[in-house]
């Protein structure tokens, strides 16, 4: 089994966001980048699949030179070869179509993504990429086994779970469940050893065109200051409940 | 030319995100001169859609439809907004209108933009306020796709009711085999429990309540609002809750009306979760926890003792006020 998963260079989930550029940029000044949380997870189930099963995994990344970090990482954890397709990850729907490319020259059997990037949140890219390809997709998985070329996924549901069965080639967007965390993997010194060797290809993007652009950023208006309720006198904040804020 | 919305319903009946969703698209097509035509699947009373300003439904019946399959559902809203000449096609953020709308929007050739807090901020050129960095800040995007298709963010437009009566007009879309090779073996879904998806009010607890023996008080807090249950993310990490309840950057995200958090310190990626709710409660001990900063409201104090007493007083309220 050939296995992609697409990895994004993400701001570490304590990083604090600022813009700059007039608010059209985001500010990497002082940010550290790790790999998106949701993209991790599926990481791990594909070098589970690639130890029990001998699959091959292959990590790729639609971004600038600065990705290269975050796809080492990825090597090191366990992953057998990297691809950056250097181009600026502007748009779902133009990252949906680079990754395209990849998957068909690849020949890969199953793609796992995120199911959202902790920047941009879009969560489009693994269902564009589905569609793309014509393969098919299970969005929000918190559990996948494959045997042969047949696969049951665990997606969650409003208020529960459902178990799909698909065949492959199949595009899963992963989240937490898809391991557990005690089970994500530190890069230890041999790990970080063998990635110096392994191969990071480096692909030029194709023409596609973006079908969206980011105009400008905005902050949230600061919060006024909290209003502190005796725990003696509770009977305030149920009437300030209903009366100012008006929820119940 | 129309707007496009997926009305979406379980049991035959329409969500009340496809209301939500009803109103905010009437107000775009007011703005814009044109109409809105709902896609409804195997609805019994469609006429439900009217009072919220839809003034057409397309009528989809097919048994092959009842299990949920995003692949031919996407399938049907294509070709219905193509028939329609829909310029923009709406989804709610609900899990299954999130799984459909990237397929759409990839059949329709349709720049997406997913997250998106109230009405387009212009509609030539068309953009949208959309939440990004996990609720730490908003991106104005533009989308210059001649067809676009929009997910509107969870609670972040209300409904607005409007006089009228819809057309309806059955609709049978062809589809194939290809378009069912996903399978749903089995669901399990929680019942009689409020989902924190479909919550109005979220009642949470954190490291505070000291182990899960002590969740009863949670619970019957939750209960007294007719809230949904949810945790913190070393909560659920150690075992005391279910994963499916952390709520946080990188659990479930939680945009309620009202979001009461016991005993939670208030991490940034907790925050991040919950910060599309409009009003939030803070019950802490520590008068320092970074929670109290983005708190609407606060109370200092145990909660063991005071959530006992809370949940008298909103069952006592709801009893004067039902």
């Amino acid at each position: 089994m050939k296995i992609l998963v697409c990895i994004s260079h993400v701001p570490d989930t304590t990083a604090k966001i600022n813009f700059t550029n007039g608010d059209s940029e985001f500010d990497t000044n002082g940010v550290q980048f790790v790999i998106n949380p949701n993209d991790e997870f599926g990481l791990t189930r594909a070098i589970w699949f690639k130890e029990q099963a001998g699959a091959t995994v292959t990590v790729v990344n639609v971004g600038g030179t600065d990705a290269e970090a975050t796809l080492r990482k990825a090597l090191a954890i366990g992953a057998d070869e990297a691809i950056r397709v250097n181009a600026a990850p502007t748009d779902g729907f133009f990252v949906a179509k680079q990754l395209a490319e990849v998957v068909k020259n690849g020949g890969y059997d199953l793609v796992i993504a995120g199911k959202e990037s902790l920047d941009y949140n879009g969560g489009m890219v693994p269902g564009m990429l589905a569609a793309l390809l014509g393969f098919d997709f299970v969005n929000g998985t918190i559990k996948l086994d494959v045997n042969g070329s047949s696969a049951t996924a665990v997606r969650e549901i409003d208020g529960g779970k459902e178990t799909l069965s698909a065949t492959l080639p199949l595009v899963i967007a992963g989240q937490k469940g898809l391991v557990e965390e005690k089970d994500l993997r530190i890069p230890n010194m041999r790990g970080i050893m063998a990635a110096r060797t392994k191969a990071l290809t480096i692909l030029e993007p194709t023409g596609a065109t973006a079908a969206t652009k980011s105009v400008k950023f905005e902050k949230p208006a600061p919060k006024s200051a909290v209003k502190l309720i005796s725990p003696d006198n509770l009977d305030e904040l149920v009437n300030l409940l209903h009366n100012e804020a008006k929820v119940i | 030319m129309s707007i496009l919305i997926y009305a979406e319903s379980a049991e035959g009946k329409f969500k009340k995100t496809a209301f939500e969703l009803a109103s905010y698209a009437k107000k775009i097509a007011a703005q814009t001169g044109t109409t809105v035509t709902a896609l409804s699947i195997n609805v019994t009373d469609n006429q439900a859609l009217a009072a919220y300003g839809v003034d057409k439904v397309l009528k989809v019946t097919n048994d092959k439809l009842k299990a949920f399959n995003a692949k031919a559902i996407a399938d049907v809203i294509k070709q219905a907004a193509q028939k329609e000449s829909a310029k923009i096609v709406l989804f709610s953020s609900n899990t299954d209108s999130l799984y459909i709308a990237p397929l759409v929007a990839v059949a329709l050739e349709a720049g997406y933009a997913s997250n998106v807090v109230g009405l387009p901020e212009s509609t030539s050129p068309f953009q949208v306020k959309r939440h990004a960095f996990s609720n730490k800040a908003f991106t104005i995007t533009e989308i210059t796709t001649d067809v676009k298709v929009l997910a509107i963010g969870k609670n972040s437009f209300g409904l607005v009711e409007a006089a009228g009566s819809a057309t309806e007009e059955a609709f049978s879309p062809s589809l194939n085999d290809n378009d069912f090779t996903v399978k749903v073996e089995s669901s399990e879904k929680v019942s009689g429990k409020v989902t924190i998806a479909d919550a109005e009010v979220v009642v949470s607890g954190g490291r505070g309540l000291k182990g899960p023996e002590n969740w009863g008080l949670i619970e019957d807090l939750a209960a007294a609002f007719g809230a949904a249950t949810a945790c913190s993310k070393p909560v659920s990490d150690l075992g005391w809750r279910p994963h499916s309840e952390h709520v946080g950057q990188t659990g479930k995200p939680v945009a309620a009306n009202l979001y009461v958090a016991v005993g939670i310190s208030g991490a940034i990626q907790h925050i991040a979760g919950i910060n599309s709710s409009k009003v939030k409660v803070v019950i802490n001990a520590d008068p320092e926890a970074p929670f109290f900063k983005v708190a609407d409201y606060g109370v200092v104090g145990d909660a063991f003792d005071i959530l006992p007493k809370l949940t008298e007083k909103i069952k006592a309220f709801k009893a004067q006020n039902s």
